[in-house]
């Protein structure tokens, strides 16, 4: 699909929208439709858009594999020492109420940061796997 | 009124679609209905006002797992299916009859749509429904079942999410370096 013109010009301007949509999703997801899971599904499927028309190689330039396996990670530890730092202030595993100065605050902060280490993992595991299998294929 | 409609028009191409699948033997135009037969659900779940729901068979159902079956598809060398041997399919249709008028029948026990007094809606729902908008102060409710009530769930879900990506990465991925590993490629390729 390399030279195909249409589908190269028509990418460029569909890849910037479909990322700031899965960042809406992402962001937006305490207040309508979406979340994290949804939101880093939307992100990397354009960036498999990206590898669709401009080839593999040139996708995995931007995102290098030992990235995204770091991000992969990165997700679950941010998920996971969320719950941490609330046993730190007193509270119980994963409960936000004490992240904040106030009850709805902590939940906010608490929501937000566990929908992004969601996201996160869900995003890179997405491109780790459609890297694995489009990858098989080349010599 | 409209509802109805649109639910027995959607169920109606899902139908279409499921019975397309099954009688095509083009590998890619199954995959490609697949995607479809997503999308329709979606529409369904939106019908519904399950917007959180249908958002995600719409992302993972109809574009992700599509594009990842293309790109196994791509790594196979046939793509049209066997014929199947030939066998009796008296034993497979019994079994599917009879399954199918289990589940039939079991449907007749199950609550109307939307009836607030099903099991399911007495349970905890209306904990949620009256105290997570005071608690969380999200609007979403979904959203603060899914990340504060149930964090613990949803902690397992993105453990689960990245050990499918840790199994991938095992099974087929980690390209290996050109230089050492080109003889072992070879005496693979012929082992297969």
């Amino acid at each position: 699909m390399k030279h195909n013109l249409i589908l190269r010009v028509a990418s460029k301007f569909l890849i910037p929208l479909i990322i700031l949509f899965g960042l809406y999703v992402q962001f937006h997801g305490d207040y309508g439709p979406g979340g994290g899971f949804q939101a880093g599904v939307i992100f990397s499927s354009a960036i498999i858009l990206y590898a669709l028309v401009f080839g593999l190689d040139v996708a995995e330039k931007i995102i290098p594999a030992n990235v995204l396996r770091t991000l992969a990670g990165l997700g679950v530890v941010i998920y996971a020492s969320v719950g941490v730092a609330a046993l730190f202030l007193g509270g119980n595993y994963l409960e936000y109420g004490v992240l904040g100065s106030t009850q709805v605050a902590g939940q906010h902060l608490g929501i937000l940061l566990v929908e992004l280490g969601v996201g996160i993992t869900v995003a890179s595991v997405m491109l780790i796997i459609f890297f694995a299998f489009a990858g098989r294929g080349r010599s | 009124m409209i509802d109805i409609f649109i639910n027995i028009t959607l169920l109606a191409f899902l139908a279409i679609t499921a019975v397309a699948m099954v009688r095509m033997s083009n590998l890619f135009a199954i995959i490609m209905l697949f995607g479809i037969f997503s999308f329709l659900s979606a529409g369904l779940f939106v019908v519904m006002d399950a917007a959180d729901v249908a958002f995600t068979e719409a992302a993972v159902g109809a574009g992700i797992s599509t594009v990842l079956m293309l790109a196994t598809l791509a790594l196979t060398k046939d793509h049209k299916e066997k014929k199947p041997l030939g066998h009796r399919p008296w034993l497979p249709l019994a079994v599917v009859i009879i399954t199918g008028a289990a589940l039939v029948y079991g449907t007749i026990d199950i609550p109307a749509f939307g009836d607030a007094k099903a099991p399911p809606q007495l349970h905890v729902a209306p904990y949620y429904i009256e105290k997570s908008m005071p608690e969380t102060g999200v609007p979403n409710m979904v959203t603060a079942v899914l990340a504060s009530y149930r964090g613990f769930d949803t902690l397992g879900e993105t453990a689960v999410i990245f050990t499918a990506g840790v199994a991938v990465l095992l099974l087929i991925g980690g390209r290996r370096s050109k230089q050492s590993d080109k003889k072992q490629d070879e005496g693979k390729d012929d082992e297969a």
